[in-house]
């Protein structure tokens, strides 16, 4: 959680960074993508007010507003910094935003968990009204009239009795001289007197310039003097050199050097993976160049990593009793009465992220210190993967944070930066490391694969008196700690011990399993395989009891209630947010599943052979969400997506628009994992390389028609960027069980003949 | 020697013929605004205009443009925007932008050939143009709005 630091912090920020860092900033090209490093790495700092790091004014009225998280096309660049100018009263058209580099002043910079909006809505609401109170206070003084007689009123002050304004500009000097507000003597603007929030006339900040070519993602950061790298990563995890022929290699125009980066130590976390890397006068000439490379590489321990026989041994563990997650009432003791008892196995694969701009860093290495520029998830990651890489301060590494081509949770995780400082240590100047999309499919952090078996015994009415599920998946811990095989409390709060269904006896259960790859967070992370299995699970149990889909989700949610925490694991974690103000509201579900049907004509329509629809609700990053997929399937077994409808609760939302646009890109990021996501290894070595065998939707592939239904909703503000990809899966696959009859339990669904 | 104009400008390259010219335009030029997405012309990220029609330039070595005029997003009009650029703001349709470039300059080749394409015309040209935020539908409808500006 962030916190707000007044500007007597100021003396302390403008002393922390070295006058060379800034003369570095000034050499960047081209000048305009850059201008906003100069002349100092703090952006509000020149201004003359500047009551939060947030946030500055200058006497022309810019106002400077500091983006502290993270822009991977979540719009959140341009949606926090909003919340800010609305309860600032500022004029939109005169808001500036400045990136800020890493930097523990601004709170976490970590931005992943769909969490930007909701961490900083109070921090962002409390800078702006506490600027917006000493403007008021600053024209009050000036006219010698009672601050309750003057008010904000868009980039002015106004003193109502006598109609005098003061724009916020000409107010900045003075205001500046005023001490600022204790939080409890600012008072926040009612909800109906917000300009911005919840409203969708704001485009993104940075639209003119993406549509022009001209916005500054991390592939395009430059500097004088700088080289071009690409390196040749040990194909298998914890492989290395054991010796290379660079001879080929460095007769390539444009070719300098090659340069090798050292294994990483156990675990890897953010560490370079090592390698040989081949130093070029352009991206072209490093590609090139490592073609040419021969290295003997010493594979290291998990050349025996092969998909086939990994998904064996998970289905295997999958069968057998696991370590207690959650447990209401006695899931064995109902079992053991007989009836009717149901169970299935389901089976879902490695991902990859595929961001279209793959992993870019550019770094400057001199004297200790580093300057780099990236596009990162997390530029205080940055600042401490490189102290530890390079055995230096961690203050000593700058992160600028560029524009990031996508990142999807790959672009959390710094390895790439740490590369460009290695090699720009080791070369003796600015090094911009480009992976090619090969580098990217094959050396991903990988999202889990996973299998999953769920057990029912269904009741007289259909409905299920216990409830068995088991998750197997190599865990994100195996990343950070050795020897970790199950799931931690987050991963497992993701989808599987919070289940919501009201069933008087359930039982959720993880079993261990070692990780072969680089394991990490995808968007959505380990809700995929969860909500894949459970809404599946739910459909075919409907189907069991002969009742209709949407009836039996709504008769598993139960009555309306807010599920009891008590009966949730003691670990749970709610995504890092209190119970009390973001807990499991099963009405809310019953809800969006009860709109998604509604829009998507459930039951209405007659469909026609080969047609169908299914659905699947899933609170995930403390939203509410149901999709509806519509299906068809021709006579030869080709599936065509018709239609999606997705219902979302996301609380308060800032840009109506843009939250419309996350969940459209969802149902489109839905597709392409449930369609074709799959990476599978052979002898520890990946098999996929880029877009011809990692598939991702195109245009022709994509659902047809998407449309998205906002809840209005005066709840607290909750996640936008992960939450509509979990309910696609399921949603799909229970759709083309209602076209074809055909349960699909594994993905992707292009593994599979429909008919 | 190699000669060829770039968004008007005449160019010549001496260096090795076989450098695409996707890596000529970003890494010798610094016009930045064609992206690296595939290297094997399978995500259009790279897309430019070869005398009016749209190609990969991950995999158009420079030799293969020599006399040719080379249209990137940054040449176009510099004064007001494109059609197409306006129904892309107007629509919102980028999230994290950086497949938009491609996208733009595919879209407006599209419409020069075919002024008011049909949703199987859009799948057709748009196809090899890959956008993982997923902002398909958003650039369907800027591609309608655009044509129908046009007329």
């Amino acid at each position: 959680m962030s916190t707000i630091q007044n500007f007597s912090r100021r003396a302390f920020l403008q002393g922390m960074f070295s006058a060379s860092a800034f003369v570095l900033c000034a050499r960047l090209l081209p000048e305009k993508l850059w201008a906003e490093a100069e002349p100092s790495v703090d952006p509000v700092a020149a201004t003359p007010f500047h009551p939060s790091v947030f946030l500055g004014i200058e006497p022309d009225g810019t106002v400077v507003i500091v983006a502290s998280r993270s822009e991977m096309g979540t719009g959140c660049r341009t949606g926090v910094p909003l919340i800010l100018a609305d309860e600032l009263e500022a004029d939109w058209s005169q808001v500036r935003i400045a990136q800020a580099i890493g930097n523990a002043k601004y709170g976490s910079q970590d931005t992943d968990g769909s969490h930007s909006v909701r961490d900083f809505f109070d921090a962002m609401r409390e800078a702006g009204a506490t600027a917006r109170t000493m403007l008021v206070e600053a024209a009050a003084q000036h006219w010698k009239a009672p601050a309750a007689e003057c008010q904000a009123d868009f980039h002015t002050i106004v003193h109502r009795p006598t109609g005098r304004k003061l724009g916020y500009g000409e107010l900045v000097e003075a205001a500046a001289r005023l001490p600022v507000p204790k939080k409890e003597a600012v008072k926040f603007k009612p909800r109906a007197a917000w300009r911005y929030i919840g409203k969708e006339d704001v485009r993104l900040y940075d639209l003119r310039d993406i549509c022009t070519g001209r916005a500054g993602y991390g592939l395009d950061a430059r500097l004088d003097g700088m080289v071009y790298a690409s390196v040749e990563h040990p194909p298998v995890l914890g492989g290395y050199v054991k010796s290379y022929d660079d001879r080929e290699a460095l007769q390539v125009a444009g070719v300098r050097q090659t340069v090798t980066i050292d294994p990483f130590k156990p675990p890897h976390a953010f560490q370079p993976l090592g390698g040989v890397a081949v130093i070029a006068d352009n991206t072209w000439a490093a590609f090139q160049g490592r073609k040419k490379l021969k290295v003997e590489w010493e594979p290291g321990p998990n050349a025996t990593y092969n998909s086939d026989a990994y998904r064996k041994e998970l289905e295997a563990t999958a069968r057998k009793p696991g370590k207690l997650v959650r447990n209401v009432g006695d899931v064995e003791a109902e079992f053991s009465k007989g009836g009717k008892i149901i169970d299935a196995a389901y089976y879902t694969p490695h991902l990859a992220h595929a961001s279209m701009e793959p992993p870019v860093a550019l770094a400057d290495y001199r004297d200790g210190k580093v300057v780099a520029w990236a596009p990162t998830q997390d530029p205080q990651a940055v600042q401490a993967t490189v102290a530890q890489v390079l055995k230096i301060n961690k203050e000593d590494v700058i992160c600028h944070v560029t524009l990031l081509g996508g990142a999807f949770g790959r672009k959390s995780k710094p390895d790439y930066v740490a590369e460009a400082a290695v090699l720009s240590k080791k070369v003796g100047r600015p090094v911009k490391v480009v992976w090619s999309r090969e580098d990217d499919i094959k050396f991903d952090y990988y999202h889990s694969v996973a299998a999953m078996y769920l057990k029912a015994a269904l009741g007289p009415n259909g409905l299920p008196t216990a409830w068995l599920q088991r998750a197997v998946f190599p865990p994100i811990g195996s990343t950070f700690a050795l020897n970790t095989t199950y799931g931690d409390a987050g991963e497992l709060g993701l989808g599987w011990s919070d289940v919501p269904f009201a069933i008087p006896n359930l039982r959720a259960e993880n079993g261990p399993a070692t990780a072969h790859v680089r394991i990490g967070w995808f968007r959505s992370v380990a809700n995929i395989y969860h909500a894949f299995a459970i809404h599946s699970f739910a459909d075919e149990l409907a189907h069991a009891a002969g009742r209709d889909p949407l009836d039996y989700l709504l008769a598993l949610l139960g009555p309306d209630r807010i599920v009891d925490r008590k009966t949730l694991p003691t670990d749970y974690p709610n995504q890092g947010a209190p119970y009390d103000a973001y807990p499991i509201d099963t009405a809310r579900l019953r809800r969006v599943a009860q709109l998604a049907a509604e829009k998507a004509g459930w039951g209405k329509q007659k469909l026609g052979k080969g047609e169908g629809q299914g659905i699947a609700a899933h609170r995930s990053f403390l939203t509410y969400v149901a999709t509806v997929v519509g299906v068809e399937v021709d006579g030869e077994g080709k599936l065509k997506i018709r239609r999606v409808d997705t219902a979302v609760d996301a609380g308060t939302t800032v840009n109506r628009d843009a939250v419309r646009n996350q969940f459209e890109g969802a149902a489109v990021f839905g597709a392409s994992l449930a369609l074709y996501g799959e990476i599978t290894a052979s002898n520890g070595v990946i098999n996929q390389s880029n877009f011809h065998d990692y598939q991702v939707c195109r245009i022709n592939e994509a659902p047809a028609e998407i449309n998205i239904h906002l809840v209005e909703s005066e709840s607290p503000p909750a996640g936008v960027g992960e939450p509509g990809v979990p309910p696609f899966a399921p949603a799909l696959c229970n759709a083309i069980f209602a076209a074809t009859g055909k349960r699909l339990r594994e993905l992707p669904v292009s593994k599979n003949r429909l008919i | 020697m190699i000669r060829f104009k770039v968004n008007g400008v005449e160019r010549s390259f001496d260096g090795d013929p076989e450098l695409p010219l996707l890596w000529y335009l970003r890494d010798v030029l610094g016009l930045t605004g064609t992206k690296f997405g595939c290297g094997m012309a399978l995500c259009g990220a790279c897309t430019v205009h070869q005398n009016g029609e749209a190609i990969r330039s991950c995999v158009t070595p420079v030799s293969a443009v020599a006399s040719a005029e080379i249209t990137t997003i940054e040449g176009l009009p510099a004064s007001g925007l494109h059609p197409v650029q306006k129904a892309w703001m107007e629509h919102s349709v980028p999230q994290c932008g950086y497949c938009q470039s491609g996208q733009i300059m595919q879209a407006i080749a599209l419409l020069k050939s075919k002024p008011h394409p049909s949703d199987q015309d859009i799948d057709e040209a748009m196809s090899g143009n890959i956008c993982r935020c997923g902002t398909y539908k958003r650039i369907r409808a800027a591609i309608k709005a655009a044509a129908q500006e046009a007329s």
